[in-house]
């Protein structure tokens, strides 16, 4: 069974984001870029399940810029055996990335796409269920345990009140979340070899996707900033202000 | 303009995330609600300002399903809505992917029927989009809006429907749902917190008595759970859960951007830690620098006196 991983190149989540002075955005000249930590644990889980032997090839996807490519390689450094770069200059949305991973994915025929529940810049956590919405295919979200057996994938999900399991038929599409498990760091021996791994540059407007955008951003502002309040020296002095200054007890 | 409004049922009763995805829709118009599962319908109809009810009593809990019956319907809505609780962002999107729709999701401000305020880089900007789509997909954050009521009466009328589309194959296996009699995380009015500095689960209960003492649900920092002092369902965060109770208070933990995503709009922060440097403090309205082991008890015998 072949594997495509999405992946997506963004500030890094260390990085304090800052807006842009004329509210287009946030500022990501200059700024450390990485793989979203989500897009790390879907290769990590990737790898796993071939060294289980329950997948045989990886593919991974990023749609962006061409600095991508550092993202890119470090996948394969993790175990990911071929990259596809689907370039543009254009922030695309959810939608137009799913339309994108769509071609790719009817392209590669994998048995299985795993990619992140959310990317930490835009939040959205949308583009796994539009692409399995797309494909036609069944959806396995914020995963936190799965497994693959007689064609089929059981899937572990991060739901409100408690964890709750789902048994879809491949092909399918799982994100991921956190619990999945703790990515691997690359070797450097690995990211010598990867960087002779095959990566594959696609123009995004030649796939034939109508990438116009659904959302006009209006104004990025920076939310009103909290100030801190005052330090108390004991317990009961907390109880106190509590009750009498703040009235919430 | 008539809204669909995904809620959502718990038992027989309504989730109170789910009442503030119906007041937030209201501001559109005119508001079905779309209900899945055998229960929860009569009180579904109780909720104030709403047309009717739409139940799907035997749709499987899935994605596939949900999505597949909204998108069916959706030709007669301009707005679809749901709360943005790990099952409205499970299928929402699925359903906007079905519309060949942009959705937008953890909306916090509604400006106008097209345009939206929501909150991006774990809180660290405030976008304000407007949509340009005909049917606009929405997931809102229901602390940002108030719930809407019940009525003594089941008013609402209350209409059976089923999805009559092919669905991919899949199956719901069960959930494991973590018992607790103390209020939803989202909803309470008091949550304490629990971070890395509890050292371990043993220690993790110290903040029981005192939630039971204040009403407050408890909630925990990602290292917590990852360290398994608690489940993940309580995770508070950019990636957890997102609250905004009157008093929040922060026990040995250390107010990582991603943690505070989650929780910097509650009312009044309370941050007990012993490093005076942490950025919690940065962030609290009384902050008490201390080893929690010391404090906690000290706290509780302060709340009984
Ligand atoms: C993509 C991504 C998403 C994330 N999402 C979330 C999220 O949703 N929610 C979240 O919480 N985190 C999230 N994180 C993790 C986050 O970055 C932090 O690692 C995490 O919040 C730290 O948890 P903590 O504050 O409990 O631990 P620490 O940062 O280790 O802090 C422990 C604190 O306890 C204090 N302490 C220790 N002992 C005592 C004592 N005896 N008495 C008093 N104080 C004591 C210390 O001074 C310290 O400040 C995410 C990370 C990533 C990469
Ligand atoms: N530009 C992109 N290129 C490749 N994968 C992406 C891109 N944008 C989003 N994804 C994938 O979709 C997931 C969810 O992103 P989002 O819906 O934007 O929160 C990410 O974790 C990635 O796996």
């Amino acid at each position: 069974m072949k594997i495509v991983v999405p992946v997506k190149r963004v500030v890094d989540y260390n990085v304090k984001p800052r807006v842009k002075a004329d509210n287009s955005g946030v500022e990501t000249q200059g700024v450390k870029m990485s793989m979203n930590p989500f897009d790390e644990i879907a290769v990590e889980e990737a790898v796993r399940l071939r060294e289980k032997g329950a997948a045989s090839e990886i593919v991974v996807v990023t749609i962006g810029v061409a600095e991508a490519q550092p993202v890119l390689r470090t996948a394969m450094a993790m175990g990911a055996d071929r990259a596809i770069l689907v370039q543009t200059e254009a922030a695309l949305e959810p939608l137009a990335v799913a339309k994108l991973l769509k071609t790719i994915v009817d392209r590669e025929n994998p048995g299985l796409v795993i990619m992140g529940k959310q990317a930490i810049d835009d939040d959205m956590n949308a583009t796994g269920q539009i692409l399995a919405a797309r494909l036609d295919w069944p959806q396995g979200t914020f995963a936190s345990a799965v497994s693959v057996e007689n064609g089929r994938i059981t899937v572990t999900r991060e739901a409100d009140g408690g964890l709750e399991t789902v048994d879809l038929a491949l092909p399918a599409v799982v994100t991921t979340d956190l619990r999945l498990n703790e990515p691997r760091y690359a070797t450097m021996p690995n990211i010598m070899k990867a960087k002779k791994k095959p990566l594959e540059t696609i123009a995004a407007d030649t796939l034939g996707v109508d990438l116009a955008p659904r959302l006009e951003t209006v104004t990025v502002i920076e939310p009103p900033v909290r100030k801190a309040g005052i330090k108390v020296a004991s317990a009961a002095e907390l109880v106190g202000k509590l009750r009498d200054e703040a009235k919430v007890i | 303009m008539t809204t669909l409004v995904l809620i959502e049922a718990e038992g027989a009763s309504i989730k109170k995330a789910s009442l503030s995805a119906v007041a937030a829709a209201r501001v559109f118009g005119a508001v079905d609600v779309l209900l899945v599962g055998a229960e929860g319908a009569q009180e579904a109809a109780r909720i104030e300002g709403i047309t009717r009810v739409l139940h799907a009593d035997s749709t499987p809990p899935l994605a596939e399903c949900i999505a597949a019956l909204i998108a069916d319907r959706a030709a007669q809505y301009d707005h679809i809505v749901s709360a943005a609780t790990a099952y409205g962002k499970n299928i929402l999107p699925r359903a906007a992917g079905l519309l060949d729709v942009q959705p937008i999701t953890e909306v916090i401000e509604i400006i106008d029927a097209d345009t939206f305020v929501r909150p991006i880089y774990a809180g660290n900007a405030l976008a304000t989009v407007r949509s340009r789509d005909a049917i606009k997909v929405l997931t809102v954050r229901n602390a940002n809006f108030e719930a809407a009521k019940l009525g003594e009466t089941a008013s609402a009328p209350i209409e059976s429907v089923s999805a009559a589309v092919e669905i991919p194959d899949a199956r719901f296996v069960g959930i494991a749902l973590t018992h607790s009699d103390r209020p939803e995380l989202e909803t309470a009015r008091v949550v304490i917190s629990g971070g890395r500095g509890l050292k371990d689960a043993e220690n993790f209960k110290l903040l029981e008595p005192i939630a039971d003492r204040l009403g407050a649900a408890i909630g925990a920092s990602r290292a917590a759970v990852d360290a398994g002092f608690a489940p993940n369902e309580m995770q508070v965060g950019q990636t957890g859960k997102i609250v905004a109770p009157d008093l929040y208070i922060a026990v040995g933990l250390s107010g990582a951007i991603q943690h505070l995503a989650g929780m910097k709009d509650s009312r009044v922060i309370v941050a007990i830690n012993m490093d005076p440097e942490a950025p919690i403090f940065g962030v609290a309205d009384y902050g008490l620098v201390g080893d929690l082991f010391e404090v906690l008890p000290q706290l509780q015998a302060a709340l009984e006196a």
